[in-house]
């Protein structure tokens, strides 16, 4: 235990003898006091506001509630929600939407920082104009791009039209309205993963590059072979990110289509979970929900873990 | 160690290679504009357009009429002076809890090294794990009836400033970066007599100075950008912040006076995004993995 290692050095005893033990440890004492002190209030409140919800989430999946007393109800919740005709739905929207988010929202992000990686000029502008929407609040980049999807006056069928493309009900349409909500979320969220691709980037060393047009790579080796291979570790926890993130995505839906959508399209399984605690009030089946999740994400989440450690050393 | 593009420089010296250069730059240059500036440019000006026009087919790119007036009636109609300093105070009441109370736990599971520190750094870094959309039901449950206390926060912006303290990444940037000041420098003061939180305030906290930047700035950005959690702890209007409030009044107003809504609440943060950009965007990358 290092805070015991660190005690000060032996006192000299007026009789010459062994220091008395026990005047060390009002010190070894003191010095934990203090710390205990700076950390209590922190602790206090992962305490109430984290640790005993975490508790409480396990707990919940196996109780029914009713009328402020709880009683074990075994599995209960899980084929309750199990039988909801939306279960299923809502995770092949969840999947599908993370398919799509990771096309989409983890390739143009790499792409855009590719691109800007290649000027001399105008970086700063390009990084400037990634990032803006990322600064945006989140309702009014949704509520903005709820108004250019508008099928009657959005400007996005307009310019369509004007490249002689039909129109789309782009958030009425229950083939197109995910699409669309994930178009909405990647350019709200792209730019903090191109800044970090970019950083990335510029930690290749140019050797590399050089090394591989001496043996005749063209444009796509050199991305393949050196761009990819060297920011792969980035690239990979970004990806499991996006995983995470996009698994559990609520907002965008939840602006855009109301959350369920057309026919239930845009339903995602935190949304499910949504109806089900705030709804419906049925905070067991939302918490068997939540668990189900949670299992699910556990895998990545401790990948994500394991790669950011071999990331630090 | 230089870095290269991957486009070879001999090339771009040759006079060919530099006009496709810039004829590529230009190109680039014209894409990202329309791509991210052009949805604020169409936002703003639709602020500006009559109720008939705004909602015209096909619509128009420059307005053909002129109401600035929708923004001073978006600004009444919404309360948005309300909403913005709500925003506001629960924004930076949560940055200095943050600042307190998670600064305090880093130096010590730092410097001070209590006893079972490792483990509860460890504890505070699982929750990390858990993803916070599953967590949400059981602390709306929890900040119903807080335990022990036996409060409900309900409507009170501590349900915004507690919960934000939980912060387990802030933490772990500031105990990373504590970790990184030489032990020596703190012995020197320890044996002037200095106590710890002396040599916090004296010594760890001003070099951490940019470090402290960057958990500022994911701190208030954090609150300002939620939508799921406000919207559930605070649910009276005359509370609500600056995102909850607009979407509860989005279908009550017209389309002309909600873009113009949306104008105003989106200039806060561009403004402030424009002003420090360098450390944000310096930030974002120095701490890692969050974006």
């Amino acid at each position: 235990m290092p805070a015991l290692t660190t005690a000060p050095p032996p006192v000299k005893t007026p009789h010459g003898g062994p220091p008395d033990r026990t005047a060390r440890f009002p010190t070894a004492l003191r010095r934990n006091l203090t710390a205990h002190g700076f950390l209590l209030g922190a602790v206090l409140c992962f305490a109430v506001f984290s640790w005993y919800p975490m508790v409480r989430e396990f707990l919940l999946a196996f109780q029914k509630t009713e009328r402020g007393t709880s009683t074990w109800v075994g599995l209960d919740n899980f084929r309750t929600v199990a039988n909801d005709p939306a279960f299923w739905q809502a995770w092949s929207n969840t999947l599908l939407y993370t398919a799509l988010a990771l096309v989409l929202g983890f390739a143009v992000p790499f792409v855009a920082a590719l691109v800007i990686n290649e000027f001399r000029h105008g970086q700063g502008y390009l990084r400037l104009l990634v990032y803006l929407p990322v600064m945006l609040p989140p309702v009014a980049a949704v509520l903005l791009f709820k108004y250019l999807y508008d099928p009657g006056y959005g400007l996005l069928n307009e310019l369509l039209g004007a490249l002689g493309l039909p129109a789309q009900q782009w958030l009425q349409d229950p083939d197109l309205s995910l699409l669309a909500v994930v178009v909405a979320s990647t350019w709200m969220n792209m730019g903090g993963a191109t800044l970090i691709y970019l950083a990335a980037l510029q930690s290749i060393p140019g050797e590399l590059y050089e090394a591989a047009e001496l043996d005749g790579a063209g444009l796509l080796r050199k991305i393949w072979h050196v761009t990819i291979p060297q920011t792969r570790l980035v690239l990979s926890l970004m990806l499991l990110m996006q995983v995470i993130a996009t698994m559990q995505v609520f907002v965008e839906p939840f602006l855009l289509t109301g959350g369920a959508g057309p026919e239930g399209s845009t339903t995602t399984v935190v949304y499910l979970i949504y109806q089900y605690a705030f709804n419906f009030n049925n905070y067991g089946a939302a918490a068997a929900l939540g668990l189900m999740l949670l299992v699910l994400l556990a895998g990545f989440s401790a990948a994500y873990v394991k790669l950011s450690r071999a990331q630090d050393d | 160690m230089s870095t290269r593009t991957l486009v070879p420089p001999a090339r771009l010296a040759r006079p060919r290679g530099r006009a496709a250069y810039r004829a590529s730059l230009a190109l680039v240059l014209v894409l990202f504009t329309l791509v991210f500036l052009g949805p604020l440019y169409w936002l703003a000006s639709s602020g500006l357009k009559d109720a008939q026009e705004v909602i015209q087919t096909p619509p128009t790119l420059v307005p053909g009429t002129f109401e600035p007036e929708n923004y001073t009636r978006a600004w009444e109609v919404m309360d948005l002076a309300t909403l913005l300093l709500n925003t506001l105070y629960y924004a930076f009441g949560a940055l200095a809890f943050q600042l307190v109370l998670d600064v305090a736990a880093a130096y010590s599971l730092s410097k001070l090294r209590p006893i079972l520190g490792k483990a509860i750094l460890g504890m505070m870094l699982a929750t990390l794990m858990i993803p916070a959309t599953v967590l949400v039901v059981p602390q709306y449950l929890t900040v119903l009836d807080v335990p022990i206390v036996e409060r409900n926060l309900l409507d009170s912006p501590w349900a915004i400033w507690l919960p934000s303290v939980t912060n387990a990444f802030n933490i772990f940037l500031l105990k990373r970066f504590f970790d990184s000041i030489p032990k020596e420098l703190l012995d020197a003061a320890s044996m002037d007599g200095a106590g710890p939180l002396r040599i916090l305030w004296a010594i760890v906290l001003p070099i951490s100075r940019p470090i402290l930047g960057v958990v500022s700035i994911f701190a208030v950005v954090g609150v300002w950008k939620d939508f799921l959690w406000p919207m559930l702890t605070l649910p009276d209007p005359a509370k609500q912040t600056l995102n909850v409030g607009i979407y509860s009044l989005s279908n009550g107003v017209p389309v002309n006076v909600l873009i113009a809504a949306l104008t105003i609440a989106s200039l806060p943060t561009l403004l402030v995004f424009l002003l420090f950009q360098r450390n944000i965007m310096s930030g974002l990358t120095a701490g890692g993995l969050k974006g």
